[in-house]
């Protein structure tokens, strides 16, 4: 088998929404400014081209109502797919993913499913301050009824969106903007991924780093630091968000007795605490150590490198946890 | 424009029974109420009945409906059983929704009926999206967007009415102005209390109309009706209506006076409609009378039906959080 070429995320994303379009004509494209400028992060270039305005709608700046759109096609058969630039930008249509999306199949006794898949660009690292920056995933997983899928690898990238569709409940899908320019082959083997697991990306027996998004790159960085120091890290990408893969983190932190989780998220009742709390639910007797968390800084994001820097979780930072869980001083 | 409604003594008699059926239903609501077997929020229709009356009846079969949190005459009045309803406000596994919605979540496949919705205006976008669904899969169908004055305060009012009538969207928008949102009067929370005029801003036809008047609330709503199924684009009704009761179950009703409700209810939907059939020999009394007797008896099979309904067993509990399926 011939090596396939380089592709970036980005590319990865937009060939699994062409895909989609291919396959299924009840699928279509929602978001701001996704068809004639192609997209803020370049996702949907081209689409509105190959496949019209029918199907790629450039919509006003209305998340509330694009979205609650999104999910009432989605009652009535249609499999849409809806864009929103940016988490922060989500916040504007939490009613209807809250209130709408999330409930109707529960409040109608199981009369209706809302088969809607949301991709929203997520996370810091741009420079591009307090309302285009944060992490606010944590808050999706805590809703039930939504599945919270955050692809970190390509794979994930060009595979995760079919089995989102394939989903009869709304699925929202964190892209974390930091991603976007990565550039690998896509492994030949894979032309689908489970959208239920946690998977290991890397093998260890010292420690487990569990992370998701652009903070799984900061723990494999971590990891390949912590190896040269001859510790060898675990490093577990989380995938889904929710419904967490519980028995993955399990079976990783009773393998490595010790445990570091990664979250770009503001700490204070965050994803990690949640992932915390299930080891120490379930994996109590089996730690070495104390379960130890690298997050976000509790600040709205700044704009200045340095200090923007300083806010999110770094490799060294993760490293240094995870050096002293296995090497206390 | 009331030409088109055919005022034949069928007919008219359809229309007071439909009116009749709600308000007997929900005095039994009350009485379910009192007796703590109806729990939580109990929002009336009393003195709306009009409205949803009217509405439905320019609507198919293939049409859709998106509700209010105030939406027992518009179940009622879009077909859905009396037994089912009643059974879902007694939390019974018989209930339409299984018991999991209650009063302001009302759902029913059937009639394409997408639910009482409680947060005020999050109906609307909703609409736009089953609209938008219905019009991709190129079905004829028309979607009644049902909402209250107080809808129109929220930014989901403006944003779907913006992009319904951006992309030529097939729904009857139905403002039921009963001039509260709970106890905020009209005039306190917009700056321009003329409703129908918004419709301008977004180039939609808009009327207001006496939402007090069976007849003319249907008339209205067919002319819309068919002007939307025939490629139109949107609709918007406003129906000036009132509540004649509180807001829910408890509320003092310190922000409207005795006299205001008392005159409201000399034009109530019911006595008028009734009045004027009898004045003009369109019906007898004792027809009425039979109406009211048969809307009671159905009313008490609904009851014996909701009384005799069974809980969900307990470990049923996070039975569709998530779907396995999409229903067909």
């Amino acid at each position: 088998m011939t090596a396939a070429p380089p592709i970036t995320y980005r590319e990865a994303c937009r060939q699994a929404l062409r895909d989609a379009l291919l396959n299924d004509p009840k699928t279509f494209l929602m978001g701001e400014d996704i068809g004639r400028y192609g997209g803020c992060y370049a996702v949907t270039k081209g689409l509105i081209d190959e496949f019209g305005e029918e199907r790629i709608r450039d919509t006003p700046l209305s998340e509330s109502a694009y979205v609650g759109a999104g999910i009432g096609a989605a009652l009535v058969g249609m499999r849409p797919i809806v864009e929103i630039m940016t988490v922060n930008f989500s916040l504007l249509a939490l009613d209807q993913i809250v209130n709408n999306a999330a409930t109707i199949p529960h409040m109608s006794g199981g009369q209706f499913a809302v088969p809607l898949v949301i991709r929203i660009a997520t996370g810091g690292g741009r420079r591009v301050a307090a309302q285009h920056s944060h992490s606010l995933e944590g808050w999706y997983a805590h809703i039930p009824g939504l599945r919270i899928l955050a692809p970190a690898v390509l794979e994930d990238a060009r595979y995760m969106l079919a089995a989102a569709l394939a989903d009869p409940n709304p699925v929202l899908i964190f892209e974390h903007v930091m991603l976007y320019n990565i550039e690998g082959e896509l492994d030949p083997a894979v032309t689908d991924v489970d959208i239920d697991h946690a998977k290991v990306r890397r093998e260890g027996s010292d420690v487990t780093l569990i992370a998701y998004g652009n903070g799984l790159i900061k723990a494999l960085s971590a990891a390949e630091a912590l190896a040269a120091d001859g510790i060898a890290a675990e490093v577990v990408d989380l995938r889904v968000l929710r419904p967490l893969d519980t028995a993955t983190i399990l079976a990783s932190v009773t393998k490595t007795r010790r445990c570091v989780i990664v979250d770009e998220g503001w700490r204070s009742g965050s994803l990690s605490a949640e992932i915390g709390m299930r080891i120490a639910e379930g994996a109590f007797f089996d730690l070495d150590a104390p379960l130890r968390r690298v997050c976000g800084r509790e600040v709205p994001m700044p704009y200045a490198a340095h200090l923007e820097d300083a806010a999110l979780p770094q490799p060294a930072d993760i490293a240094a946890a995870a050096r002293g869980l296995v090497r206390p001083a | 424009m009331s030409a088109r409604v055919h005022l034949d003594h069928d007919h008219v008699r359809h229309l007071l029974r439909q009116m009749i059926r709600i308000r007997h239903f929900e005095s039994k609501c009350v009485e379910l109420y009192q007796a703590q077997k109806i729990l939580g929020f109990l929002h009336l229709y009393d003195g709306e009945e009009a409205v949803s009356v009217g509405i439905m009846e320019a609507l198919a079969p293939e049409d859709a409906v998106i509700a209010t949190y105030r939406e027992h005459g518009q179940a009622i009045a879009r077909g859905i059983g009396m037994d089912v309803l009643m059974a879902e406000m007694l939390g019974k596994q018989e209930g339409c929704c299984r018991g999991r919605g209650g009063s302001m979540h009302i759902f029913d496949r059937k009639t394409r009926f997408y639910g009482g919705n409680a947060i005020v205006g999050g109906g609307l976008p909703l609409a736009v999206g089953v609209a938008l669904g219905d019009k991709m899969q190129r079905r004829s169908a028309v979607t009644a967007c049902f909402f209250g004055d107080g809808a129109v305060d929220e930014g989901e009012f403006h944003e779907s009415m913006n992009l319904a009538s951006l992309w030529k969207l097939p729904v009857l928008f139905v403002c039921e102005n009963n001039l509260y949102a709970m106890g905020m009067a009209l005039a306190r929370a917009e700056a321009e209390t003329d409703l129908a005029r918004k419709a301008d801003a977004y180039r939609m036809p808009g009327v207001a109309l006496d939402g007090m008047d069976v007849v003319a609330v249907e008339s209205a709503a067919r002319n819309a009706v068919e002007q939307i199924r025939a490629g139109g684009g949107p609709q918007f009704l406003e129906c000036r209506t009132y509540r004649f009761r509180a807001h829910s179950m408890f509320d003092a009703q310190l922000y409207r006076s005795k006299e205001e409700i008392e005159d409201w209810r000399r034009k109530g939907p019911i006595g008028r409609f009734e009045g004027w059939l009898i004045s003009n020999g369109l019906i007898h009394e004792d027809e009425v009378h039979r109406i009211e007797a048969e809307a009671d008896a159905e009313i008490e099979k609904a009851v014996v039906f909701a009384e005799a309904g069974t809980l969900e067993p307990v470990e049923e509990l996070e039975s569709f959080v998530t779907m396995e399926t999409v229903p067909a």
